[in-house]
């Protein structure tokens, strides 16, 4: 084919894009790394350049450990789910049954609500003289401090997390689930296998790149959780749900201790990078044509 | 196994299934129907009363009446819209602009352009939000310069996304070269076959990102509650927030609020829901 288009055409679609991307991400991913060798607690607007005393204070503060400690915590626990309970979902509703688009729309609704309502419906879930607390008792337990009692509140959070997930991963896995060849499972219904027999030797083999692509994403947004913490806790009792991302808004916007919030976001982004290097190179490779 | 042992066995296992969808049907609602259900009860009725009561005992629609005075929802319907619309618009155009040379074009500099678009994918806008936040500061693009400046700085940061860029690019490789060929050999200049033949072919990629960007934009909750400073430009998910600072321990008053500006969202939802639950856009929502 003959070349139709001009030599600066290529450069002139691209450049509004390239102008929003530059002054959005790459500017401030640098200025990021930037402010992260400054010291602004004494002065806002006369900061002194301290090397990488940023880091050495963040890697020797008891606080900063708990924040990446509960982070990891939120992940621990919300991944596993994430990636083993919506595939159940989707197996159950991926069968001959009626009212299929009933069930997909209302196990969706969470997904597409504000995270702002979402984490509002549970605090008021969670009230202590309110409707979950209401069932603890009626179970012979004492009245459970969801949001204020430091050993629960993280759990609490995480439960929002992955209530607001499930719809969104089990649409994910039901995509998936159509390429797996019908074939199969009549092979397995002839056999008389059961149910989990079915899937554990048919279905899960045949999309665990899905299984390992939902791990990585979710791992990905757990990194990132605010909201919910936001409009919930506020990271406490004692910091004890309080996660990377509120921390550096905290100390970023609360506190204007832009250093020190900066090497945090270092800390952040060299994380989530690794996450999402995994993610491109090993599962989404066709999506990117690498 | 019999024949009529099958059949039984058959359908256990549908029941089961019901059952079991139905519950996870029920506990993804739940918490909105207690909501509700809170919402719609009157000051004479105990809202922490045990045995709590789905149905309410003094039903009222006062609540919704009450927090509708005193808090503008049509204002930051209005903002939100504004924010959405803009950022849905900007991404359309971008990354339709930007998808094109990347998917057909041939030019010094692709590959790298390619791989800097890939690379905004890792990084994480909380990670950078401070100084996009400075950014936008010395831009003068916040609420206190203007209104107008305050949705431009809304908007900005969001207008566009390497999830558009590709998925654009993706959609202008699916298109035959021979319709650029007929055009071009009929005298159309570049920016022409691009406006006129090739983004008509991709409307129906063009849908999917209004619609995932709008759902996007829609719940941003972060940006928004850094920048803003004006109550009257508030958002929706901003505004919904700011309920509990406004009514403290009014949960009659917050729930009514709540479901109130849920309800915009709900009804896009259920209109363009196979978009969501077809599973052909897999993936294309931030999770």
């Amino acid at each position: 084919m003959f070349k139709y288009y001009g030599k600066y055409a290529p450069y002139l679609f691209l450049l509004p894009a390239a102008a929003i991307l530059l002054v959005f991400f790459f500017i401030p991913f640098f200025q990021t790394v930037y402010l992260s060798f400054f010291d602004y607690s004494s002065s806002l607007y006369a900061p002194s350049a301290i090397d990488f005393d940023n880091y050495i204070k963040l890697f020797q503060s008891p606080v900063f450990y708990k924040v990446l400690w509960n982070t990891f915590l939120y992940l621990f626990i919300a991944v596993p789910i994430l990636a083993i309970f919506p595939l159940f979902v989707a197996i159950l509703i991926n069968q001959k049954i009626r009212g299929v688009t009933l069930y997909k729309i209302l196990i969706y609704l969470p997904v597409i609500v504000s995270i702002v309502v979402a984490a509002i419906a549970f605090k008021w879930l969670y009230a202590d003289q309110g409707i979950l607390n209401y069932f603890v008792t009626k179970l012979g337990f004492q009245p459970i401090g969801w949001l204020t009692d430091p050993k629960w509140a993280l759990l609490s959070v995480v439960i929002v997390t992955i209530w607001k997930g499930i719809g969104y991963y089990m649409i994910i896995y039901l995509a998936a689930l159509m390429s797996v060849p019908q074939e199969l499972y009549e092979a397995c219904d002839i056999d008389g296998a059961s149910f989990f027999r079915k899937h554990l030797t048919v279905t899960i083999p045949h999309i665990m790149p899905t299984i390992a692509l939902v791990t990585t994403i979710s791992a990905i947004s757990a990194m990132k959780v605010f909201a919910e913490i936001y409009v919930m806790t506020k990271g406490g009792p004692l910091n004890s749900s309080k996660t990377i991302v509120y921390y550096i808004y905290e100390r970023a916007f609360e506190n204007l201790d832009l250093g020190y919030a900066s090497a945090m976001a270092v800390v952040l982004l060299v994380i989530v990078m690794i996450f999402s290097l995994i993610n491109i190179f090993c599962f989404e490779r066709k999506k990117y044509d690498l | 196994m019999t024949y009529k042992e099958i059949i039984s066995k058959i359908k256990f296992d549908k029941i089961a299934t019901h059952i079991i969808l139905i519950s996870v049907s029920l506990l993804s609602i739940f918490p909105f129907i207690w909501l509700i259900s809170t919402s719609l009860k009157g000051n004479g009725e105990n809202i922490f009363a045990y045995p709590p009561a789905i149905i309410p005992q003094d039903f009222t629609w006062a609540n919704y009446t009450g927090v509708w005075d005193k808090v503008d929802f049509i204002g930051y319907f209005v903002n939100s819209m504004i924010v959405a619309g803009g950022t849905v618009l900007l991404n359309l155009i971008l990354s339709a602009m930007a998808g094109y040379p990347l998917a057909r074009m041939e030019f010094k500099g692709k590959k790298i352009a390619f791989f800097s678009v890939l690379a905004t994918i890792m990084i994480p806008f909380q990670a950078i939000m401070l100084p996009v936040y400075i950014i936008t500061l010395k831009l003068h693009l916040v609420d206190s310069v203007s209104n107008l400046a305050g949705f431009i700085g809304l908007i900005m940061p969001f207008a566009v996304s390497a999830f558009g860029i590709f998925l654009m690019r993706q959609a202008f490789l699916g298109i035959p070269k021979e319709m650029e060929e007929a055009a071009i050999v009929d005298g159309c200049s570049v920016w022409k076959l691009f406006w006129k033949v090739l983004i008509p072919m991709v409307k129906p990629s063009l849908a999917v990102l209004a619609i995932f960007t709008f759902i996007g934009s829609w719940g941003e909750f972060l940006w928004p509650s850094i920048v803003l400073t004006k109550e009257s430009m508030y958002t929706l998910p901003v505004g919904v927030n700011n309920l509990q600072g406004m009514f403290s321990s009014n949960w009659r008053f917050i729930a009514a609020g709540s479901i109130l500006s849920t309800i915009p969202i709900l009804i896009f939802f259920l209109a363009m829901q196979r978009y969501f639950i077809s599973g052909e856009n897999e993936g294309a929502v931030k999770g």
